[in-house]
């Protein structure tokens, strides 16, 4: 997760910007409203587990990406909008973002 | 004698405007409409800069951006302009230019010399001379000779004068490019219902040149042109944009587009932008821009004089300029005709076609209306080689049959190779190109996204067959926007009977010391590719970076081809093989002021301010930027010195009373059932036993162990909280909550609010802090009735004045300074009235105000540590001495991982506090070290994180991170600067240098 750059490096960054991300509750917005949150498929070792080895398992989960060609699911928070966080299908290769999904909800044309 | 070379009628130009210029400080005379070569080349002014490498003599070679020869400097005061393509350059009244990488003139010019040294600096020279010593030292001091001898036009030195605005459009078709291709595309479209924005990067549409007598549905193809462009400048859902250039296709369709809106005016507005930006996104593209014309390379190909044929015929009809007397067309295919035939007709002689196809080959019809107006066609011959000092005098004609060189004399030689599509945003919009045979070019082939060729991009030569693209383009691009388009029929022309191009590149030289130039505008030969070739660079993107061949302001547009072809030729390949390079934006160059638009200065980001800000400012404070926040750094007094300032305000806290602006702290409310669960998980410490009316300081971690902030968190209610972060993590923080309550633990009952803004704060510390409160507010403040680390509600007594009357505040007693202290939260818009109502109040006990530095030094005098210095992404809580905060008994966000071996170790940098011994300051970014005269490398043994002068400690003190710090305390070390020289011996102890059992804080 990749939350900790400072407001004034947004900034100077978002001037680049040019996807259309489609946020699940406000519709086609420009890049320049979100801010990316990371890997999506990431899985978190639920809290009140108790893993066997719990170190390695969050090694995994902080640590251990895949670094995938082709779609990719990954967290977005349309900060400057609704402040809720979803899910971007976004192909690696060419920046195309193939869907948006709310939390807990499938990606459209999708079986949960 | 002005303008000995305008026609006295015809073309665009204005002679009703004369236009003054200068250049290369010699007044000449142009019309209105004119561009400066154009008004240049009427003068008869053809040597207008020296080449890059060799500094040859170089002339006007197109009549558009693919310009690689024509760059100008513009001089305009501040708005200096360099690498300016004089054939786009729009004539204004009063305009200075001057020729480039010439000196002392474009006439006699001393690098020429490395003309004559060419043998000794061929392709890959940097590469292989500036090898040798191989120590970057010596590069260094290569390198800045070799940039002096390089480089085009000087950069301005002054700050950007003009301003640049971006635009944001949105349309169902664009349509890029204006010719009548364009115009179809864009007309057809409108008329199925589309909103449609064409752009177009000349002055006017429909700019390319077409045979003569070319007609349109019937009527003349320049009434043509004019009816369809007036129709779609009136018709309401078309945006028609001139003088923009469509220079980039980003990500996500986004196309970038650059309109000049003053460049061509001698007095621009003081007020409005220079350049717009245009940002598009259209449902579909249409790209309809055309083909380039290309040469053919010979000895001596880039002597002034000569010129793309095309190009050439622009300046007679555009124009109306003959840029020479007497011309040689040299070709390989048949629109050299027709450029012959206009030539002949602005009286231009045309002394003879060389065409390198045989009789057979060129029967188009063209071919015969130029036999038949008399002109000499010399068939299945080459110029093999130009002759002239400074300009073309004479050519060599041979047929390639081995006959003896015939001479033919003449000014101007106009060469056409063939037309390459301009495929550019194609290839950018991840378009596959293929080769094809019969243009001997690139053409698109497929892509995935909705881009649509059409006409000469799309390598349909002919007008009829364009016009029939660009309509069906149009109407395929507005059904994909879901217009469906009434029946109507395409613009129809007579199609034109042309024959094939013979593929020609390069014509073998008489000498082999002749120079061929593939690259004008980077000096790249024959020789240069095929040395490449042999010394094994050998793929294209290789032969491009070892040879600069399609680099500089043009991109190769006129060259790569050919320098493709030749690399294929060398390596015995198809030319597919050998493919292209990477066609990226910019198409042509964009100021980069552009760019940024209007943010930049202080528009790079926005600028927050507090609510006591303007009596800051009133009352001489110097600020200091904390994220976006200009906080106040200290408010010296007259005379008096920002140190002094610091250690008055750092030491009226500790004796009387002082107060500091804590509004930027970010403030966020927390409020549902489960907000002691989050915080459990949050911060590293025990939160289900506040009590209501307390706060608590917390430790919060990143998941990997690491200290990611701070702050305190009150309890207001059953199940209202108010939790603070430090200033710079405020808007990290809240994302951090939004994101674990929205995706890891939705099952919790909390609404988190940031109300950062809405508040505004301040910090009342020092032992008469109760003193000056206790006359303002409504509710008993002793120890028993309000301990430390209570949390309550009040009215404030305002000025008696104050209309609004008592301020409604938030009172908490918690300590930064390790004073008695009060932090007091009023509603934002009543901040001020509270400020003012606090120093009145504190007038009889001494207050004053203090900023972030008192408050540094305040807070390294109890070792507190700050999210940044101390806390910088590498340190646990335990280095930070705050291991006993977590709690064994629950689990919070990072714990798992704080098990690590090496996280526990015993050589951890830990937190110490350091006296120095002496009066010479702690040097800034001091490392820390046992023995400073030992010999690199010293072992470094920590470093220094936070350092002042104490007035209080009446020494300087720092807060460092050692190794194993907490078992050296009492030992003597060496805070050192290498940089700064400096090195002070230092005193190991506690990070705590005031005040260590906290009672002050408890009075």
């Amino acid at each position: 997760m990749n939350l900790f750059s400072s407001p004034a490096a947004h900034a100077n960054e978002d001037r680049r910007l040019m996807l259309l991300i489609p946020c699940p509750y406000c519709g086609p917005r420009n890049q320049i409203e979100f801010t990316y949150g990371g890997d999506a498929t990431v899985r978190r070792p639920a809290m009140k587990e108790c893993p066997a080895d719990p170190v390695s398992a969050w090694v995994d989960a902080v640590y251990v990406r895949d670094n995938p060609c082709g779609p990719h699911d990954e967290w977005w928070l349309h900060g400057a909008g609704c402040r809720s966080w979803f899910m971007v299908r976004r192909d690696t290769r060419t920046h195309e973002i193939l869907a948006s999904a709310r939390i807990g909800e499938a990606f459209a044309g999708e079986p949960r | 004698m002005t303008q000995r070379f305008r026609l006295p009628t015809g073309g665009i130009v204005d002679r009703t405007r004369p236009l003054a210029f200068t250049f290369d400080g010699v007044p000449y005379q142009g019309y209105g409409g004119d561009t400066l070569a154009s008004a240049l080349l009427a003068n008869g002014v053809h040597l207008v800069g020296r080449s890059f490498k060799y500094h040859r003599p170089r002339g006007i070679f197109s009549a558009g951006t693919e310009e690689p020869n024509a760059l100008v400097q513009l001089a305009r005061g501040a708005h200096t302009e360099p690498n300016a393509r004089a054939t786009t350059l729009e004539l204004y009244d009063g305009m200075t230019a001057s020729s480039q990488n010439c000196w002392p003139s474009v006439r006699h010019d001393i690098g020429a010399v490395n003309n004559a040294m060419s043998r000794l600096i061929p392709a890959g020279f940097y590469y292989k001379t500036f090898m040798w010593p191989p120590t970057p030292r010596w590069w260094l001091r290569y390198e800045q000779v070799i940039r002096r001898a390089a480089g085009m036009g000087r950069a301005a030195t002054q700050p950007d004068p003009d301003s640049y605005e971006h635009q944001y459009a949105h349309c169902d078709v664009l349509v890029i490019g204006g010719g009548t291709t364009g115009l179809a595309a864009a007309r057809a479209a409108a008329l199925a219902g589309a909103r449609v924005i064409l752009c177009e990067q000349n002055v006017d549409c429909g700019a390319a040149p077409l045979p003569a007598g070319t007609k349109i549905d019937q009527t003349p193809a320049s009434e043509w042109i004019a009816a369809v462009a007036s129709e779609l400048l009136r018709h309401p859902e078309v945006t028609l944009l001139v003088r923009t250039t469509a220079f980039g296709y980003y990500d996500g369709s986004l196309v970038g587009a650059i309109e000049r809106v003053t460049d061509h005016l001698a007095a621009p507005p003081a007020h409005g932008p220079r350049e717009r930006l245009w940002k598009i996104r259209a449902t579909a593209v249409v790209l309809a821009t055309g083909a380039i014309e290309r040469g053919i390379v010979y000895a001596n190909n880039d002597l002034p004089g000569t010129l793309l044929a095309s190009a050439a015929r622009t300046y007679v009809e555009r124009y109306a300029v003959r840029p020479g007397d007497r011309a040689v067309m040299f070709t390989n295919n048949d629109g050299a005709y027709a450029d012959a035939l206009a030539l002949q007709a602005g009286g231009v002689d045309i002394a003879a076609i060389v065409d390198a196809r045989t009789d057979a080959q060129s029967s188009g019809i063209l071919t015969a209306r130029a036999r038949d107006a008399g002109m000499v066609i010399v068939s299945a011959a080459t110029l093999i080689g130009a002759h002239g000092n400074r300009h073309v005098a004479a050519v060599d004609v041979a047929s390639r049959a081995g006959v003896p060189a015939q001479r033919i004399d003449c000014d101007l030689v106009c060469v056409s190779g063939g037309w390459n599509p301009a495929v550019h945003l194609y290839s950018q919009a991840r378009g596959k190109l293929r080769y094809d045979e019969v243009l001997a070019s690139f053409v698109p082939e497929s892509s995935p996204l909705p881009i649509i060729p059409a006409g000469a991009a799309n390598g349909c030569l002919g007008l009829s067959e364009a016009l029939a693209e660009g309509h069906a383009a149009g109407i395929a691009a507005a059904r994909q926007a879901g217009r469906i388009a009434a029946l109507l029929a395409p613009p129809r022309a007579d199609p034109l009977a042309t024959a094939p191009l013979q593929p020609l590149w390069a014509v073998p030289a008489a000498r082999k010391s002749a120079r061929r130039f593939v690259d004008l505008q980077n000096d790249v030969t024959v020789n240069d590719i095929a040395l490449a070739a042999r010394e094994g660079y050998q793929a294209v993107e290789h032969l491009k970076r070892y040879t600069t061949l399609g680099m500089g302001t043009d991109q190769g547009k006129t060259s790569n081809i050919i320098g493709l072809a030749l690399l294929a030729e060398q390596l015995g390949v198809p030319i597919p093989r050998v493919g292209t390079t990477t066609f990226r934006p910019p198409y042509t160059p964009v100021t980069l002021g552009a760019f940024p638009g209007h943010e930049s200065g202080a528009h790079v980001a926005p600028t927050r301010y507090s609510a006591m800000h303007a009596w800051h400012v009133e009352h001489g404070a110097r600020f200091v930027n904390a994220g976006l926040w200009k906080r106040p750094h200290s408010y010296p007094r007259a005379g008096e010195s920002e140190d002094d300032a610091v250690n008055r305000e750092a030491r009226s806290v500790r004796t009387t009373v002082g107060v500091v602006d804590v509004s930027t702290l970010g403030k966020i409310e927390l409020q549902g059932r489960d907000v002691a669960e989050l915080l459990n998980r949050l911060y590293i410490n025990r939160w289900d036993t506040l009590a209501i009316g307390r706060c608590r300081y917390g430790v919060m971690l990143r998941d990997d162990g690491m200290v990611m902030d701070d702050g305190t968190t009150s309890r207001l209610s059953d199940t209202h909280y108010l939790m603070t972060t430090t200033t710079v993590n405020a808007v990290k923080v809240m994302q951090h909550l939004e994101y674990l309550l929205q995706t890891q633990w939705p099952e919790l009952d909390v609404y988190a609010t940031s109300v950062t803004e809405q508040w505004a704060a301040m910090a009342l510390s020092g032992p008469k802090a109760r003193d000056v409160l206790a006359g303002l507010v409504d509710i008993e403040l002793s120890n028993a009735a309000f301990p430390f680390l209570a949390v309550g509600t009040c009215n404030v007594r305002a000025a008696s004045d104050d209309p609004a009357g008592a301020i409604p505040a938030r009172l908490f007693r918690m300590s930064y300074s390790g004073e008695l202290a009060y932090e007091i939260h009023v509603p934002c818009h009543r901040g001020l009235a509270m400020w003012e109502a606090v120093l009145a109040a504190g007038e009889a006990f001494g207050i004053m105000p203090y900023g972030t530095e008192a408050m540094g030094t305040l807070r390294i005098e109890k070792g507190h540590v700050v999210i940044g210095p101390e806390a910088d992404g590498r340190t646990t809580a335990d280095d930070l001495g705050m291991g006993k905060l977590v709690n064994a008994g629950k689990w919070c966000i990072g714990k798992p991982l704080l098990d690590r071996s090496a996280l526990t170790a015993a050589d951890r940098w830990q937190l110490v506090g350091l006296t120095a011994l002496g009066d010479a300051p702690i040097p800034r970014g001091a490392k820390i070290v046992a023995d400073p005269e030992r010999k690199a490398p010293n072992p470094m043994l920590g470093h220094v994180t936070s350092w002042c002068w104490s007035p209080n400690v009446d020494a300087w003190i720092a807060l460092a991170l050692l190794a194993n710090g907490r078992a050296r305390h009492g030992d003597t070390l060496w805070a050192v600067s290498p940089l700064a020289g400096a090195k002070v011996r230092v005193q190991v102890g506690p990070p705590c240098f005031i005040d260590p059992d906290g009672e002050r804080l408890r009075v």
